[in-house]
């Protein structure tokens, strides 16, 4: 198709709208398998993904699915939905559009299967579970275009592996099929199209007009910004005001634990009662979709948001967004700015908000920045064969398989394109036998070979069970919240099994905005009343924590060097001359260690600047050869620009700590212990189908008969440490919570430069590092020290003393 | 790995950090919910092929205590199989462990609601036994007393100086005492919950397994 069909102009005429470039570059294009398009928010992207196939339905009759629209947000597709309906409508297309996602009823489900519609609206884990069907290339047959939204979101997480993975299958059921990515500005859009394009197709890219710059600045406050916490309360009178001077803002938490406070002081000081609402992932989905109609509707001044927000949904006139806390990737600030003002070549509006002195710092660096278009971003590597294996086993479900068509099949996809054949052959081992080198499970293999080559399970109930414990999000165990029954029973949201568990009855801490107290639990369900008379405990959200790229680091450390510092607000730069005072401050060729003693613990502080990840994997080496040495470490917390580890004992020298000869050499047996690796092992043993989220009915009813995943992985470092998991545990450590080079090279470069500072008390820097969350404990002496303590105070408090 | 005396019925006890109990004066040690064979009956039924070496740890930790306290008599108290079908598809290996183990002392199995009644190894198979003044059962019976059953998997949780720790645990009231589970593909229970609060009296002590077993009042 050469020209966009009349009825279709008619209809932008009737508008009064005309087509952007882009649009008509995307239709232009329409006919190659795959095209991938850079917008900004607001550069009717959507429309660019869905004129050819408007197009394609306007000129010809086509019957069964058409296009597959894939979201990341089961939020995005409803809205999508509405926003399509009218246009097919208005121009006159007798066409089906439906979604399909966690939230679609049954009834639909099966029908949308024996008929579906022109165009399906799903998600990455909706879809796989589609291809997981023996009838879906009957379902599948005739699929012309699929259209992938917010792909730079997808291509960053192991949804994304799934989803291309799933794109491969279907590309074998419909080999005409053309893809299509939507995206928002990113700092590689080379490595975004190698991600969508079958493998070796070429991707063409498609640039919309980036449109004029944002107008971002800092936001003036009265009041100072602490020295730490992430609350920002001192910015809520001037965050007020500017919700009284627009018509609706966005206001951006990094996490949902600070959304939820910031959320109820804003409520105490808003005397003028204006409206305002929260929303993230941990809220019950009613209490969500109520903010979001009333959002749509225009009701509300402003919400209060974590990255839930963060993806393309139209939240109507926008045009404030304001960011607490540091932005921590200037690429993602770049993205939420997008979201206020979305007509076309209108400069965005945002404002920053530092939550202590040490973000203003960072907030700086974040503008600069974006002034320079400096977009940062790590590449990611090839995919993971956690995926890998639970698309082996999706594979099986849909249907006996040939081994040799599914690897050419998987090698497709760009993230696998890289994938051996022994890697291969390794996962299906897996998968069919569990891949141990005792060879236990010969009679009950998952997957069995069938006389004629073909893989087959061995059950066909597995499927079933396959299904239920499809995809790769993780949610750490979570519990409902609601009210306690006799008093309404509503749900609330959702807290941290592990926060749960560290609640006694009386205990209140805030969800949805309000002030609850403990009540007890009661089939796995945390029963609360509502009290408001009581200052909370916070609840502890997992949410997603971002790390500040390298790049911003980088930054941090240059304008450490200045004597002073006349582009921060003069407290920011009083508090980091109180730290050159008081202790120093980090250089980029130095490594600071300051030694404090703090709430009755001992404190070293070790400012690498390495990156969260290589602090994290400092925080493993250091505790592991402290206890070693006897100096009783109890845990450590790293942030990307420091690692606090504390303990019992002070540590006067820690230089002996940095040999890297001795980091290295123990490098790995050092992790194979740690926590961080069974948290790794856990989420890529229920990935790759070792463990099952969801059995069916029985889960958490018997719970002595479950056992912990670290259970699994101390067995299999035991007898089989080179096992398939055990490799694949290593891989994701070492890409995601190692970063062992970066460490090395900091050691490198630091040499023997190593000052350390004692402290009768936290510095100035330090301060904010005790907020941080993702704390790791060390299990080691420390912890039975502490174990006899409080044995001994509690026989004590019971009266019985000690023997 | 230390051990933790106490006194039950009238007998001195000793509790072990791996989860056995030991009774020094009759030579007895005591383990419960051994669960062998849990991977293989996790595959047979459909589920996922879990790292197929959990008898082989269970049993060498088994043979460690056995090795240390020197016993006699070995009473394991139930559930010593994940089922039967578990029991006849024991590796060559685990079964030849087993036997080495029992070779010269005394061996009682108790019959669990997972096994009634393991049959084709040797030992000798009871519904409960007793050793004056201690009654040893599987499932803790109402009204029971002086009486060592486990079954329930106990498992005890505290803070200290903000530090949460969950460890396995023995349970003790004047009249029982609950072993934890033993097995290496084992869960527990919290002592906190209902049934196990409902069980126990008010006095009830757990001991927290671990490198150095520890007593504390029964957390509820």
């Amino acid at each position: 198709m050469t020209q966009i069909p009349a009825r279709i102009m008619d209809w932008f005429d009737a508008k009064g709208w005309s087509i952007h470039p882009h649009q008509q570059e995307m239709f232009d294009r329409a006919t190659d398998p795959a095209t991938l398009l850079i917008a900004p928010t607001g550069g009717g992207k959507t429309m660019a993904g869905f004129l050819p196939t408007l197009a394609e339905l306007a000129e010809n009759d086509h019957s069964g699915l058409h296009t597959l629209y894939v979201s990341p947000l089961k939020a995005l597709a409803a809205d999508i939905r509405r926003n399509l309906r009218g246009p097919a409508d208005e121009i006159g297309l007798p066409i089906r559009i439906e979604d399909r996602t966690g939230d679609t009823s049954a009834t639909q489900k099966k029908r949308q299967r024996v008929d579906p519609p022109h165009i399906l609206l799903t998600t990455p884990e909706s879809l796989a579970l589609l291809t997981s069907y023996e009838d879906a290339p009957r379902m599948f047959s005739g699929v012309q275009r699929v259209i992938v939204d917010e792909i730079h979101a997808l291509a960053e997480s192991k949804r994304g592996d799934q989803l291309m993975l799933a794109l491969a299958r279907l590309q074998s059921l419909c080999p005409d099929l053309r893809r299509v990515g939507l995206s928002a500005t990113v700092e590689d859009p080379n490595a975004i199209a190698r991600f969508l394009a079958r493998h070796p197709d070429p991707c063409q890219i498609v640039q919309a007009d980036p449109g004029p710059d944002p107008d971002i600045r800092m936001l003036k406050t009265q009041e100072m910004p602490p020295w730490s916490g992430g609350g920002a309360a001192y910015s809520i009178p001037a965050v007020l005001e500017q919700i009284k001077q627009h018509k609706t803002t966005l206001i951006f938490h990094n996490t949902r634990a600070q959304a939820e406070i910031f959320f109820h002081n804003i409520w105490l000081a808003n005397d003028d009662g204006l409206p305002i609402g929260i929303h993230h992932g941990s809220l019950d989905r009613q209490q969500r979709e109520r903010v979001e109609a009333a959002m749509v509707r225009g009701d509300l001044r402003a919400i209060v948001c974590t990255g839930s927000l963060d993806l393309g949904i139209d939240w109507g006139d926008v045009d404030l967004v304001i960011q607490i806390g540091a932005p921590k990737n200037v690429k993602r600030l770049v993205q939420r700015i997008g979201r206020a003002n979305h007509r076309y070549n209108a400069p965005s509006k945002a404002l920053l908000v530092p939550a202590n002195r040490f973000e203003v710092v960072e907030c700086v660096a974040a503008l600069e920045a974006a002034k320079a278009h400096e977009l940062d971003g790590e590449p990611r590597g090839s995919g993971p064969k956690d995926v890998l294996c639970q698309h082996i086993l999706v594979a099986a479900a849909a249907g006996p398989f040939d081994a040799n068509a599914l690897f050419a099949e998987m090698t497709t996809a760009g993230p696998f394109a890289d994938l051996s054949r022994a890697e291969f052959d390794a996962c299906l081992d897996f998968c069919a036998t569990g891949g141990y080198s005792l060879r236990a499970y010969d009679r009950w293999q998952r997957l069995l070979q069938r006389q004629d080559g073909q893989w087959q399970l061995r059950d066909p109930r597995a499927a079933q069970r396959i299904r239920m414990n499809l995809g790769t999000i993780q949610d750490t165990d979570t519990l409902k919240v609601r009210l306690k029954r006799n008093r309404g029973g509503k749900p609330l949201g959702e807290v941290e099994e592990a926060f749960a568990a560290s609640l006694t009855p009386g205990d209140t801490f805030l969800i949805g905005g309000q002030i609850v107290r403990y009540e007890g639990l009661r089939e796995m369900v945390v029963e609360v009343s509502r009290r408001a008379d009581k200052k909370p405990k916070i609840a502890t959200f997992s949410g997603t924590k971002f790390a500040t790229s390298t790049q911003l680091s980088d930054r941090i450390l240059r304008m450490f060097i200045q004597p002073d510092w006349p582009q921060l607000p003069a407290h920011t730069a009083e508090w980091l001359a109180l730290q050159r005072d008081m202790s120093r401050l980090p250089q980029r060729d130095r490594l600071l260690i300051e030694s404090f003693p703090n709430d009755g613990r001992e404190n070293l502080c070790v400012y690498g600047f390495a990156g969260r990840n290589a602090q994290q994997t400092l925080g493993l080496l250091l505790t592991k050869r402290m206890e070693e040495s006897g100096l009783a470490p109890l845990g450590f917390v790293a942030t990307d620009y420091a690692t606090l580890i504390w303990g019992l004992d002070a540590v006067t020298d820690p230089r002996p700590l940095f040999q890297l000869d001795a980091l290295r050499e123990g490098l790995d047996t050092w992790l194979a212990g740690n926590a961080v690796m069974k948290r790794t092992f856990r989420a890529s043993a229920t990935i790759a189908g070792l463990i099952e989220r969801n059995t069916g009915g029985q889960r958490k009813s018997g719970r002595q008969a479950t056992f912990s995943s670290d259970i699994l992985y101390d067995t299999l470092l035991k007898y089989d440490p080179d096992h398939l998991l055990m490799q694949i545990t290593r891989e994701e450590a070492m890409r995601g919570l190692v970063d062992f080079g970066r460490i090395e090279a900091m050691i490198e470069r630091i040499g023997d430069r190593i000052d350390v500072v004692r402290l009768d008390r936290v510095s100035p820097l330090a301060a904010p590092l005790f907020l941080e969350v993702g704390k790791v404990p060390v299990k080691g002496a420390a912890e039975e020290r502490l174990l006899a303590e409080e044995s001994e105070r509690l026989l004590q408090a019971a009266g019985l003393g000690a023997k | 790995m230390n051990d933790l005396p106490f006194s039950f019925s009238g007998q001195d006890l000793r509790a072990l950090g791996t989860g056995a109990l030991w009774w020094p004066n009759r030579n007895l040690l005591c383990v419960s919910d051994l669960h062998l064979g849990k991977s293989e009956r996790m595959a047979r039924r459909g589920g996922p092929s879990l790292p197929p070496y959990d008898s082989q740890d269970t049993l060498t930790r088994l043979a460690a205590d056995i090795d240390r306290t020197g016993a006699q008599t070995v009473i394991c108290l139930g559930d010593s199989f994940d089922d039967l079908d578990a029991l006849a598809a024991l590796g060559t290996a685990e079964k030849l462990s087993l036997t080495t183990l029992q070779a010269g002392r005394q061996w009682i199995w108790i019959e669990g609601n997972h096994d009634p009644g393991p049959i084709g190894l040797g030992g000798s198979h009871l519904a409960e036994y007793t050793a004056a003044p201690l009654v040893f059962r599987h499932i803790a019976q109402p009204g029971g007393q002086s009486e060592v059953s486990g079954h329930y998997h106990p498992k005890t949780r505290l803070k200290a100086r903000g530090r949460t720790i969950t460890r396995p645990a023995f349970l003790l009231d004047h009249d029982r005492l609950i072993l934890p589970a033993y097995g290496t593909y084992t869960g527990g229970l919290l002592s906190s919950e209902n049934v196990l609060i409902d069980l126990m009296s008010d006095q009830a002590m757990a001991i927290l397994t671990g490198s150095y077993p520890q007593i504390i009042p029964m957390p509820r």
